[in-house]
């Protein structure tokens, strides 16, 4: 599903890699948590998931495609089979729950018929039935991230991609997030969400990848967030 | 595609950038006249130019049946209509004038063929006919500053009945009219580059008023052309709105100006007709819409990375 070969990414007029020779593989299906504190590499390490950094040296494949091969042109095709999700929702304020959803079809082309029939469905399946016709404004911040996670999921994307999204939540509604996270992994897609959340990260008892300044200094299935002595 | 959802977005962009969208149009449409403005000066000194214009310097035209009556005018002429000979005796000496690169001949004939082809809605066209005009001989000069000399070669001989400097005539107004077309290239492209600077500028406060919707955009993949065709067409659709202006200011301009005023004051020059102003419109369009896109779309290869 993803490959990082001996990847590492040096900005512009900076020192310091961002990241340092990493090289990890995820399988399809795993729910990977991503740790580390802030500048130890997870964002850079999610852009170039997404292809918008590309590595300084190194190999980075996403859905068996080596990405530095993909063309400028197929970059939005590849992107259409991940799903994104962030700690802000991203939401489009002046519409609705169900355009901001249908949004995401709309603007690669897909049929009306369609948009029709597959929204109402992936709101229902992240629990906001019936919520269609209200604004994101009116939403609490649990419920927003529910429509950006069923905006992120309406394509059936084989990998989503998860940063931070319970980073503006209580841990009520972290809760609530994790459990539709969970439910949408068991349907087979790939979950790799970047966490600063300890709790939930030891509770999940998931795969850790930890970073640390730009080097990869744990990889442990069913972690928790901290070493364990 | 999904046209209705594009027209909408399009529709937003417009409103939601209302005042900078009429900036972009009023810019448009002013340089765009200009632009009219130049090309139907360009097709105005070329009808006034006609047929013989800029290719002879000395005209010579001979007697005809008509001048022998008319002796005030033409003295040279009494002795009746100019014979083949004495037109050839003329032409041979200019033939062999070495300030002489060329000789035309004109006869009555194709005289009236080329007035007629000039001055197409000339109240007198229906009347004219070879008799109304004079064997002629047109001379392009290798100098045309030595004019005096070839002509005072001609000048009283046998059937001449007159000598005309043809540059002379036209020369001043060729050069204001030329001088006008130059002043109104200059000024179109100063409004140019004020325009573009508009435009780009409008993309980009467009382009980065709607950050959230393109970067969702890219984020579940929509394309480039799908991320970047609303503010193409945004800047496309000012572009006409503007080069319609422009061709509404250039046809009551041409009415105003020409058919109400210079018609009727000059009636000596034949001034260019509505066909050129209509050929100038969709060029106008063509030219709008091209140049607005093309900086639209280098606008957002810089401000709308994927």
């Amino acid at each position: 599903m993803i490959r990082f070969d001996n990847v590492s990414k040096t900005y512009p007029k900076q020192n310091r890699p961002a990241l340092d020779n990493v090289s990890l593989e995820i399988e399809k299906g795993e729910f990977v948590f991503l740790v580390g504190s802030s500048g130890s590499g997870k964002s850079t390490f999610l852009r170039l998931i997404l292809r918008e950094e590309r590595p300084s040296t190194g190999e980075v494949h996403v859905l068996g495609k080596d990405l530095a091969k993909l063309s400028n042109w197929k970059v939005p095709h590849m992107r259409r089979q991940l799903g994104t999700v962030f700690q802000d929702f991203r939401l489009l304020p002046n519409k609705t729950v169900g355009q901001n959803v249908a949004f995401a079809l709309e603007v690669i082309g897909k049929p009306r018929g369609t948009i029709k029939k597959v929204v109402p469905e992936v709101l229902e399946l992240v629990g906001l039935a019936g919520k269609q016709d209200r604004m994101p404004g009116e939403l609490s911040g649990g419920e927003q991230q529910r429509v950006a996670i069923a905006r992120a999921f309406v394509n059936r994307p084989m990998l989503l991609i998860a940063d931070e999204p319970t980073g503006n939540l209580d841990p009520q509604n972290s809760v609530g997030i994790m459990k539709l996270l969970d439910r949408i992994n068991r349907t087979g897609t790939t979950v790799l969400m970047a966490t600063h959340d300890q709790a939930i990260v030891d509770q999940m008892r998931k795969r850790v990848i930890e970073l640390d300044q730009g080097h990869l200094v744990r990889d442990q299935s069913r972690g928790v967030y901290g070493y364990q002595h | 595609m999904r046209a209705q959802f594009v027209m909408a977005e399009i529709w937003i962009g417009l409103r939601r950038n209302l005042t900078m969208t009429i900036a972009v149009i009023v810019s448009v449409a002013l340089s765009l006249s200009l632009v009219g403005a130049a090309m139907l000066l360009n097709s105005q000194v070329n009808q006034m130019k006609g047929y013989w214009g800029d290719k002879v310097e000395v005209s010579i035209y001979f007697c005809n049946k008509t001048d022998q009556k008319n002796t005030n005018d033409t003295p040279n002429c009494a002795s009746g209509e100019a014979t083949q000979a004495q037109i050839d005796a003329v032409h041979g000496q200019l033939d062999k004038n070495p300030l002489v690169q060329k000789v035309y001949t004109e006869t009555p004939a194709q005289a009236v063929v080329n007035f007629k082809k000039q001055f197409p809605d000339s109240p007198l066209a229906p009347y004219v006919t070879p008799d109304s005009f004079n064997n002629s001989l047109r001379v392009k000069l290798t100098n045309p500053s030595l004019y005096q000399e070839v002509a005072s070669q001609v000048e009283g001989q046998p059937g001449v009945a007159k000598v005309d400097d043809q540059s002379a005539v036209l020369k001043p107004l060729f050069n204001l009219m030329n001088t006008a077309q130059w002043v109104a290239l200059a000024i179109m492209v100063i409004m140019f580059g004020v325009t573009l600077l508009l435009i780009v500028n409008t993309v980009r406060v467009s382009a980065f008023s709607r950050k959230r919707e393109t970067g969702i955009m890219r984020l579940v993949g929509a394309s480039n052309f799908y991320v970047q065709m609303p503010f193409i067409a945004e800047a496309a659709f000012a572009a006409v709105v503007g080069a319609v202006l422009a061709s509404g200011m250039i046809a009551v301009g041409k009415f105003v100006l020409i058919d109400m005023v210079l018609r009727k004051q000059i009636t000596l020059i034949s001034f260019i007709g509505w066909g050129p102003v209509i050929q100038v419109m969709p060029l106008l369009v063509v030219i709008g819409v091209g140049m607005s896109s093309l900086a639209a779309v280098l606008t957002l290869q810089k401000y709308l990375k994927v």
